[in-house]
């Protein structure tokens, strides 16, 4: 039993059966860009109704199940998965590790995430409709008027919580017992690091989640009254609970974005990142709040005086940890010998667009003002430039960044940067106009909406057209690199890079440091 | 068995390919997908009948056969001497995180019974800043924990506020111990007796095999089972008393779907720590596992054991006592 395999298995099972942690961040990978594309196709059918005020192409219950559906896929199938993914492939080489600590456990992880999304997506398919209750399925929208098909999406969120609870205890075991001789926690790559506590978070928040659809279940099917008044519950308590869930959630997405950046902003700039320290605890301090700032999306429930200023004092804190992380950013950046690559052009797109996402986010944070903004486009608009222009932008330059490590082959730079640009303006024409008619009133979730939003409106859909065809690129481009790129053997692909994924040969080897190498 | 310092390193045990996932895969996935067609034909039904049952149980068993398998193989690559010492810290921190992720699916609960206890039901009964709309809403809903009435049952069920399903009735007598006849007729209490005995139990197993002495090792643990299918058999005879005799159900308003829930899910989890605690009395006893040194299967075991001690205590404070 001892012999070691130096080399992948023939054929499918390779993929069913694997234990090794590079195929299964590489079918994280697929499986989450699958995701994206489904989920946008969602989204281009949400743009393409609201091209023009009126109905024009689909019914209003099924705009509301694209919203929904949207959502759901894009932060639980895409966004999600995607990260892990890039976890699953190089923290084992980050830390000079063999593999993931718990390999069988890892591979179902992944396993049960397509069939999840199997049943989820079957669900436009069945009686009623899918899920129209919108991503946050606020009670009773999802219990007392839900159709049918709910039950089967609470089933599927268990299960991908399950995912994600497995997937992190196998982070949080890798990274706490895995790091190679001299590998101290304050030398770890800050991409470790930031994954580390966001495994925390997700080990600690998708439990909550748990409850929370289970709650859902018993009042729709056997009779419990949780989310019912009328037996002394509260829907209210429905919000509270899903965003003790949700506001982690969104630094579970964000804070290995995080990571990514401070990996790649370094390289391009060939200076070491600054404040290594802050960021660490800059990143603690963020997850640490994160628990206690979730009744700020809920301002507008009717909460008492006291809860609205808790809530909006600890979220105006959350600026600064998140103000510490943008300062190094920019100062790694001040008087390095830089260079635009493409994957440094996807982290100057995200530090921007970040640092917009975030001001608009201290906006919403002032409940008086939150009053006039709570639900309208503002908000879309706000979490767009988080999630899309964080997270998304920043898993691009991850894959432009590490795809030589990955396949032994270098990406077109002119096709990378068409690919940036493209994005980078499709996506401005698509969410800077939504801050205005958000402003000006106009809800989020609705199928039509009155003349004075039209021409934004429009240019917001010609936006995300472009954008999405943007992405069709970016599958071009990774995979006329897997097939056709210029091969590279440099074990350091970037001259600035650091760390050990770079010190291991290119390719990266089926098996990387089956013995541990020693860190000084 | 295991080599210390810069080797152990090399020694981590990276298995080869496994079928266990995928086979795992398949079961949770037609158990669940079953579970939810079986609830889906209760409720929104025509009462046709349907496969949901057969793919649930189908599911399930293929689900438990193949953890059955999973552990089995653990198991023996612990015995074959596969794992170095670092991959035993592997399955501690594994197991560790897995019950933080157990505390925090208690929490939910718990966190809704105190908004509930705290806020939502004085709201309801008219006090504090979200009382207001107690005479639009829900007028002479009086609120008291446990509730003697719900406010569906305050202004009948043709005058609740529309966005209401359900019908909820009051019990005529809750499980809280000022509802108790007598402190030695209160089920409660003789739970929390034996739960707590045993948590002593499973300690004394775990001293017993720390001397490596197997005799007082399978004595303990066998009387902890022994307590634990105890503790069981009297949630049951509470259940069967709430619904036979107290009236108490899930449709009792917010204390019985909180009873229920907490003590329902801390029920399944004792299931499933005592089930955990008898295959490592069987693993003992009839194949001769656990060494004064190599014990994790029970440690793991007796954590979980442990940690559904502690929820027990809380459950006791706050669903019966408080």
């Amino acid at each position: 039993m001892g012999a070691h395999h130096h080399g992948p298995a023939k054929g499918l099972s390779r993929w069913l059966f694997t234990t090794n942690h590079k195929d299964i961040g590489t079918m994280y990978l697929w499986f989450s860009f699958a995701m994206f594309i489904l989920g946008g196709a969602f989204a281009m059918i949400i743009r393409a109704e609201l091209f023009q005020p009126g109905m024009q192409l689909v019914e209003p219950a099924f705009f509301n199940q694209m919203t929904t559906l949207h959502g759901l896929v894009m932060v639980f199938g895409a966004i999600m998965p995607s990260f892990v993914g890039l976890a699953n492939w190089m923290i084992p080489m980050m830390i000079g590790a063999p593999d993931m600590a718990l390999p069988r456990m890892n591979n179902w992880s992944f396993w049960i995430l397509p069939p999840a999304f199997l049943i989820l997506a079957s669900t436009l398919f069945m009686e009623g409709g899918a899920p129209n209750f919108g991503w946050t399925f606020y009670a009773p929208l999802s219990t007392t008027y839900a159709p049918p098909s709910v039950t089967y999406f609470i089933f599927s969120i268990h299960v991908l919580g399950l995912s994600s609870i497995m997937g992190s205890i196998n982070i949080i075991a890798t990274v706490m017992n895995m790091r190679a001789p001299g590998m101290t926690y304050m030398k770890m790559p800050l991409f470790v690091w930031t994954w580390l506590i966001t495994a925390f978070l997700l080990v600690a928040v998708m439990p909550v989640l748990a409850g929370a659809v289970t709650m859902m279940l018993m009042d729709i099917h056997f009779g419990t009254s949780f989310f019912s008044a009328a037996g002394g519950g509260d829907p209210v308590l429905f919000q509270h609970i899903f965003w003790f869930f949700g506001h982690p959630e969104v630094y579970i997405i964000i804070l290995p974005a995080f990571g990514v950046v401070s990996q790649i902003i370094p390289a391009f700039s060939r200076k070491p990142l600054f404040g290594y320290d802050s960021m660490v605890y800059a990143t603690a301090s963020i997850a640490f709040l994160s628990f206690v700032v979730w009744a700020h999306h809920m301002y507008t429930v009717g909460m008492p005086v006291a809860g609205e200023l808790f809530f909006m004092y600890a979220t105006m804190l959350i600026a600064v940890p998140t103000g510490v992380k943008v300062f190094n950013w920019v100062t790694t950046m001040w008087r390095g010998a830089m260079t635009f690559e493409t994957p440094m052009l996807f982290c100057m797109g995200f530090l921007v667009l970040f640092t917009i996402g975030g001001f608009t986010g201290l906006m919403l944070s002032i409940a008086p003002a939150d009053f006039q903004y709570h639900d309208s486009y503002f908000v879309v608009a706000h979490f767009h430039y988080v999630m899309v222009a964080g997270a998304v932008f920043s898993m691009s330059a991850a894959v432009y960044y590490w795809l030589p490590k990955w396949c032994g082959r270098m990406y077109n730079e002119t096709m990378g940067k068409t690919h940036f640009w493209i994005s980078f303006i499709g996506f401005n024409i698509t969410f800077f106009p939504q801050h205005f008619v958000g402003l000006a009133g106009m809800p989020r979730r609705i199928p039509d909406y009155a003349l004075q939003f039209a021409d934004f409106n429009m240019l917001s859909s010609i936006g995300a057209f472009i954008y999405g065809a943007s992405q069709i690129l970016f599958l071009y481009n990774v995979i006329a690199t897997i097939v056709a790129g210029k091969p590279t053997s440099d074990e350091k692909t970037w001259d600035g890079a650091e760390g050990l994924e770079w010190t291991v040969a290119t390719p990266a080897p089926y098996h990387t440091f089956e013995t541990p190498p020693q860190v000084k | 068995m295991t080599t210390h310092s810069s080797t152990e390193y090399e020694k981590y045990y990276v298995p080869e390919k496994s079928k266990m996932a995928v086979c795992a895969t398949i079961g949770l996935i037609l158990s669940t997908f079953g579970a939810a067609s079986v609830m889906n034909d209760m409720t929104f039904g025509d009462g046709a009948t349907t496969s949901s049952w057969g793919i649930f149980w189908f599911g399930l068993f293929f689900f438990s056969a193949t953890l059955f398998a999973w552990f089995r193989t653990a198991i023996r690559e612990n015995i074959a001497g596969l794992n170095s010492a670092q991959l035993k810290k592997s399955y501690v921190l594994g197991m560790f995180w897995f019950i933080f992720s157990e505390v925090m699916f208690f929490f939910a609960f718990f966190g809704a019974l105190f908004y509930v206890r705290t806020l939502v039901g004085p709201w309801l009964g008219g006090e504090g800043d979200g009382g207001r709309m107690n005479h639009l809403l829900w007028e002479g809903f009086q609120y008291a924990w446990p509730m003697a009435q719900t406010p569906q049952e305050a202004v009948g069920l043709a005058n609740q506020p529309v966005a209401n399903m359900g019908t909820f009735q009051s019990y005529e007598k809750s499980m809280a111990f000022s509802d108790a006849a007598a402190w030695y007729l209160w089920l409660p209490m003789w739970n929390t007796i034996v739960l707590l005995s045993s948590s002593v139990t499973v300690h004394m197993a775990h001293m017993g095999i720390l001397d490596g002495d197997k005799r007082k090792f399978n004595i303990w643990l066998g009387i902890t089972v022994a307590l634990g299918m105890l503790f069981v058999g009297l949630q049951i005879l509470e259940y069967y008393e709430a619904y036979a005799h107290f009236g108490l159900t899930l449709n009792s308003g917010i204390y019985g779907s909180t009873f229920f829930m907490l003590t329902g899910f801390h029920g399944f989890h004792v299931i499933m720590g005592m089930t955990m605690l008898l295959i490592q009395w069987l693993r003992s006893v009839k194949g001769g596992h656990f060494t004064a040194d190599d014990h994790f299967g029970f440690e793991a075991s007796s954590w979980y054991w442990h940690f559904v001690d502690v929820v027990w205590v809380f459950l006791f404070l706050f669903v019966y006592i408080l």
